[in-house]
């Protein structure tokens, strides 16, 4: 990239159409996007501190809150670590069907949330294919807070595996080959030499996972159950509200629930920046 | 993210010195596939296992159910105006931010995941306290006879919302990696702004651009949440593929509503199946998306991970 050096200012000349391509894009995003929601923010604006406080702390808020971010984080920690396991075979080892089965590992995006959520329910309702055999041990998933763990552990599984797989691809077989040359076993290069490379990937995927479960409702409200004070999640609070027309109250735990997840995109722009900078670009 | 360069890089044979030993490897890949099997492979059979269980005729049988018809053309029609509008967005938002270096643009970058960081739920309401009865725009609409919420309008909103960036995120990356030189030789070379968009860019593109539409209609196709929100649930009115999918499971009617999943799984299965064709035909041509371009497969993820905030010239100049 000889020409990265030239000043900026003379490619916006030769190119035609970045007022109207940028001009467009921000317009489409702010009506779509941005202003909607602003809306919200101003809407809760509206509401006195003390009205949007009780609000938001309502005791079967809290409790919807211990169940979405205890959950989350539950299954965000799961996916670290299967999570882990799974880039390091896909890219490491060579087995049948492996194209086959990374290709799937991207199911929990495309697939409707409804769809895993009715899937998983069938599987660990007392007659379902895995139920049945967890029953009679007493261990109940469906209808409990275990199930939203594990539906969760089922949307945030690509996450960590697509954060992770780029960087084992780009590990140098130099640094490991040197480790080993060094004297280091290879538990010793695992921990001293590949997993500090990892590290941010892991990190980043985690925070990926714990985001986009905190917020997830179709595969959850199957599950769970939704008994107050038990197995429901904020989102479903949120519905729940708008249902019995508290659109005060609806605003409220949304603005929370957005707060929350801008919060954690800065997290993990700020993680990703990191990530980043830590592993150099190779020019090749 | 993923760089092409790496995989066509000769691995060196696994050595003794860089690799786990035969059990710890048997082992590990044991454990990997056995997660997958039991939080993959299994409720993805589920869903098939369960829409045939009564047999082939109760699966036909659901699928020909009157209000099944109804939810498929309303996802049909919410998909043909989402997709080709959420198009139109992504190029030019690509555009702009692959092809020029201004202000706050890795403010923007961050700002395009907004609507995956956002709960679909909170999507949802947005909509409903904009155009609702006590919405905003509610008392007005009302007074003009136009319905958006619990009617088709709402639906369409919401779905773009939920959708708007899976085709910018598909670009970005991959016009970044591209540069802008091919670009700038057409137009000096004396092309109009359009020829040279059509002529230079698109062919350039093809690939990832037909991959974000296809994943922009899959998501389209299988959002619930938000579209929950907004609907009403007016059954053969309102009702999304996926809205009754839930309908029917509530009722206990469990071939109808794992039939109609099972259309959305195959769907699902599509998406995977193109994505995997485009990465192949990127990866078997990286020549022709031109000099400026070694990193043609610059694909990302199918999966939404973040795109790098700074752009790699960006990022050379400091």
């Amino acid at each position: 990239m000889s020409q990265a050096a030239r000043p900026d200012r003379r490619k916006r000349r030769i190119l035609p159409g970045f007022g109207l391509s940028l001009g467009f894009a921000l317009l489409y995003f702010s009506l779509i996007v941005l202003i909607p929601l602003g809306g919200l923010v101003v809407k809760s604006a509206g509401m006195t501190w003390a009205q949007f406080w009780s609000t938001v702390t309502a005791p079967r808020v809290l409790a919807s809150y211990r169940l979405s971010f205890g959950a989350s984080l539950i299954g965000a920690a799961i996916n670290v670590v299967f999570g882990f396991v799974v880039a390091w075979v896909l890219v490491r080892y060579r087995f049948p069907l492996r194209r086959f089965i990374d290709a799937l590992v991207d199911l929990p995006f495309a697939l409707p949330t409804a769809v895993a959520g009715i899937s998983l329910t069938s599987m660990y309702a007392g007659n379902g294919w895995i139920g049945r055999f967890l029953e009679p041990l007493g261990i109940q998933v469906a209808f409990t807070p275990l199930g939203v763990i594990v539906a969760l552990t089922f949307i945030g599984l690509p996450f960590v595996v697509r954060t992770v797989q780029p960087v084992l691809e780009d590990l140098d077989a130099e640094i490991e080959e040197s480790a080993a040359s060094l004297g280091a076993n290879r538990r010793q290069a695992f921990v001293r030499v590949i997993l500090p490379e990892v590290w941010p990937a892991l990190a980043t995927g985690f925070a990926l996972a714990f985001a986009r479960s905190l917020g997830e409702y179709g595969s959850i409200v199957f599950i769970a159950g939704n008994m107050p004070m038990r197995t429901e999640i904020t989102p479903l609070l949120i519905v729940i509200k708008l249902e019995q027309y508290d659109y005060a109250g609806a605003t409220a735990l949304a603005v929370v629930m957005l707060a929350a997840s801008f919060i954690l995109l800065l997290l993990i722009n700020g993680l990703q920046r990191w990530a980043s900078r830590r592993r150099p670009v190779c020019g090749d | 993210m993923t760089s092409a360069s790496i995989s066509t890089l000769p691995r060196p044979p696994a050595q003794r010195a860089t690799a786990e030993p035969a059990l710890v490897r048997w082992l590990l890949t044991a454990v990997a596939i056995g997660f997958l099997a039991l939080f993959l492979f299994l409720p993805l059979a589920a869903v098939f296992g369960q829409a045939l269980e009564r047999g082939l005729g109760a699966y036909v049988a659901a699928l020909r159910d009157h209000d099944a018809w109804a939810a498929i053309r309303l996802t049909l029609i919410t998909a043909a105006i989402v997709v080709p509008l959420n198009l139109v967005f992504g190029l030019a938002m690509a555009w702009a931010v692959a092809k020029f270096e201004f202000r706050g643009k890795s403010v923007l970058i961050t700002l395009i995941d907004l609507p995956f960081a956002v709960s679909p739920v909170v999507s949802g309401l947005i909509y409903v306290l904009l155009f609702g009865l006590q919405g905003w725009f509610g008392p007005w609409l009302k007074a003009h006879d136009i319905q958006i919420i619990f009617a088709v309008p709402g639906i369409v909103l919401a779905t773009l919302f939920v959708t708007c960036p899976l085709v910018a995120r598909e670009l970005i990356p991959l016009m970044q990696a591209q540069g802008t030189e091919e670009e700038e030789a057409a137009v000096v070379l004396g092309a109009r702004g359009w020829q040279t968009f059509f002529r230079v860019t698109l062919p350039n593109i093809k690939w990832g651009l037909l991959y974000g539409v296809i994943l922009c209609n899959a998501r389209a196709m299988g959002e619930f949440g938000a579209v929950s929100v907004v609907s009403g649930h007016i059954r053969g009115l309102t009702n999304t593929m996926t809205l009754h999918v839930e309908i029917l499971y509530n009722e206990y009617n469990f071939v109808g509503a794992f039939a109609v999943a099972s259309l959305l799984t195959l769907l699902a299965l599509l998406t995977l199946g193109a994505k995997s064709l485009v990465e192949w035909q990127t990866r078997r041509r990286p020549a022709e998306s031109g000099s400026a371009a070694p990193d043609a497969a610059a694909m990302g993820p199918l999966t939404p991970v973040p795109l790098q905030p700074v752009s790699e010239k960006t990022r050379n100049e400091h």
